[in-house]
């Protein structure tokens, strides 16, 4: 895994909105290799800026209000940065593509599903019509779909939660991408469908060698998924490594207490769940030390003063700390 | 066993399904269909499900936000199913109610201050000075500062914003709150804030709760016993220990094995239990869960399971161990 190149590579990625009196940076120097065949888990809560950094990557957010910068965005060794528009769409959907939380609000409603999975096969693959649908009828057969004959004429509304994400799922792979940015795809779901999910994305990966993104607030579906780990607060990237390490001994204090925190099944039940004490700072205040350092417990007049950046800490790890755990 | 503080009988809450064109009633949603559930005092009650289990409409039903079709629920030893109105009213400074979004359920016109004073007002317990006091208490209860009294929703976070829900429900000190996923909409270092919370609240102030939660995590920290859904029937019940460490169920065992753990390494080898939660209205014949069980036998298909009671307090509704 470790010699596998670097199909997507994001470099110092900031994204900033103008508001009244300044710029308010919701991803802020954000850098990271997406390696071939891996799933890179990218985990942080509301207001972290996970999900700017993916619709930074898709070139999705709209320019104005959201600036968007970066020293470069390589994609199979383009800078995404200085493609065209037309270009980009040609790019998603096909060798880099998209899944999203809601599928419902993807998928279009008056259009039969079979007919949306046939769409990117024609338009980027440049299949007959009549080519395409048997592809679709064997991408609905490989995400799991009984009866994919009858599922072609179905439309979004007939489907439940976890067969839309199958056919979003479908679709996102229809054309082989080499990146899949999976945003959430499993959090508007059962638990029960939310492990099928999870399932089926691993063995498409194994067997399609799809490289995954994965943005999600849940540390457990990135343990259950992820290869490699990102977690994000304020902005930043805090902490990376592979899953195993960084779960068995998270080294920011922050990683540490989100971990902590996770009210888990065990025999003995703990009087009280170790919480993080106050809020995330919101986007136009971040101080100039640590974004953290007002909610951490081993903060010391150094963390208030100056910002840590990632640096190696070996085993393939890098932490953003002046004061890191287990070091 | 102590006199429950609340118990349910043969709970049951249908809705209508009615025709686009005439209105005329076409089907029947059984949202809840015969669901029985004690909670003694000072206890905590899980109600686990997935989407469609019905375990929000039970929650509805008993404080009769829903009016119940069928069954009884008895509070304080009083049957409440057939109250009226004004009676109701009274009851429910005993027993109240704390939503998933505290945005959605708290007034965005109103400062912090006039939303926790409404139920003094509503039910003539307090004014002026004495009023403003109580406010005040309340917001020392959820440890939010005095200040927020003159402040608005909006300028809350969203766990800031459920301690005002709290403090809401707490005012008139009730016996009973039932909690409808109140800590989900939160991200996990301000779930565990919200749940040390309610703990130490239940503490202090000797509460009985009722959660009702699709977080098996949430559900295992904070209750004592659990009552697990599916398709608007309670499958399995008992103390906290026997539904995690000791299911009898096969939906409960295969609830269990789909709950991601944050443990890399630690996945169940078992393959992820197949289908999706059938729709209420069209619940399967026998038990609601035979198309998805890997257990199922022929009767399974015709004939609904009873209730079994096993020793402990734990209760089973599947023909593995019904027997006979």
């Amino acid at each position: 895994m470790d010699a596998a190149p670097a199909v997507l590579e994001a470099r110092n990625l900031r994204v900033g909105f103008r508001i009244p009196g300044g710029t308010m940076r919701a991803v802020d120097g954000v850098s990271f290799a997406l390696r071939q065949g891996e799933t890179l888990g990218l985990v942080g809560e509301s207001g972290s800026g996970k999900t700017m950094t993916s619709l930074a990557l898709l070139r999705l957010l709209e320019s104005p209000p959201a600036e968007l910068a970066a020293e470069a965005i390589l994609f199979e060794g383009r800078d995404l940065l200085r493609l065209s528009e037309g270009a980009m769409a040609d790019l998603r959907g096909a060798r880099l593509s998209m899944i999203f939380q809601e599928p419902m609000t993807s998928l279009n409603p008056l259009m039969a599903i079979g007919r949306q999975i046939d769409e990117p096969l024609v338009t980027h693959l440049g299949l007959s019509a009549r080519a395409a649908r048997a592809r679709t009828l064997d991408l609905l057969a490989r995400v799991g779909i009984a009866r994919p004959e009858q599922a072609v004429r179905a439309y979004p509304h007939q489907l439940s939660g976890g067969m839309r994400q199958r056919v979003m799922i479908a679709i996102a792979l229809a054309c082989r991408p080499a990146v899949l940015i999976a945003d959430e795809p499993t959090t508007a779901l059962d638990v029960t469908v939310q492990a099928q999910i999870l399932a089926l994305l691993r063995t498409l990966q194994e067997e399609m060698g799809t490289a995954i993104l994965l943005i999600t607030h849940d540390l457990a579906v990135i343990a259950e998924t992820a290869h490699r780990v990102a977690v994000m607060y304020a902005g930043r990237i805090v902490e990376t490594g592979p899953v195993a390490a960084l779960f068995a001994r998270p080294l920011h204090p922050y990683t540490e207490g989100l971990l902590r925190s996770i009210p888990r099944i065990s025999r003995v039940r703990e009087a009280t769940l170790p919480e993080i004490p106050g809020v995330v700072p919101a986007p136009g205040q971040l101080p100039a030390g640590c974004a953290f350092a007002a909610r951490c417990g081993f903060a010391d007049d150094a963390c208030h003063a100056t910002r840590p950046v990632l640096t190696p800490s070996g085993e393939g790890r890098e932490v953003a700390c002046w004061k890191p755990r287990h070091g | 066993m102590v006199e429950p503080l609340l118990r349910v009988e043969g709970l049951r809450t249908h809705f209508p399904v009615l025709s686009k064109l005439l209105r005329r009633r076409v089907g029947t949603v059984r949202a809840v269909d015969g669901v029985d559930l004690a909670v003694a005092p000072g206890e905590v009650l899980g109600i686990v499900g997935e989407s469609g289990s019905g375990k929000t409409t039970v929650g509805k039903s008993i404080l009769r936000l829903i009016e119940p079709t069928a069954g009884r629920v008895v509070f304080e030893g009083t049957d409440i199913t057939h109250l009226a109105r004004r009676e109701m009213l009274g009851l429910r400074r005993r027993m109240q109610i704390v939503f998933q979004d505290p945005m959605s359920s708290l007034n965005p016109r109103m400062t912090i201050g006039r939303i926790l004073a409404a139920p003094f007002e509503i039910h003539d317990v307090a004014k002026g000075a004495d009023l403003r006091e109580k406010v005040a208490d309340l917001l020392r209860l959820v440890g939010l500062p005095a200040e927020a009294a003159q402040r608005f929703p909006h300028e809350f976070s969203g766990g800031q914003r459920q301690r005002v829900g709290i403090a809401r429900a707490l005012a008139l000190r009730p016996r009973l709150i039932i909690g409808d996923e109140p800590v989900s909409a939160l991200d996990v270092s301000i779930q565990a804030q919200i749940l040390n919370l309610l703990k130490r609240l239940q503490g202090e102030l000797g509460l009985t709760y009722i959660l009702i939660s699709h977080n098996l995590g949430v559900v295992s920290h904070i209750c004592d016993q659990v009552a697990v859904m599916y398709l608007g029937r309670v499958v399995e019940s008992g103390p906290r220990e026997a539904i995690f460490f000791d299911p009898k169920h096969p939906y409960t065992e295969a609830l269990l094995a789909a709950v991601p753990l944050p443990e890399p390494g630690r996945r169940a080898a078992h393959a992820p239990l197949a289908g999706d939660v059938p729709s209420p209205a069209h619940p399967p014949s026998g038990c609601a869960f035979h198309p998805r069980c890997p257990r199922a036998m022929a009767r399974c298909s015709v004939e609904a399971p009873v209730a079994t009671a096993l020793p402990g307090g734990h209760v089973v509704a599947c023909h593995l161990v019904g027997g006979a």
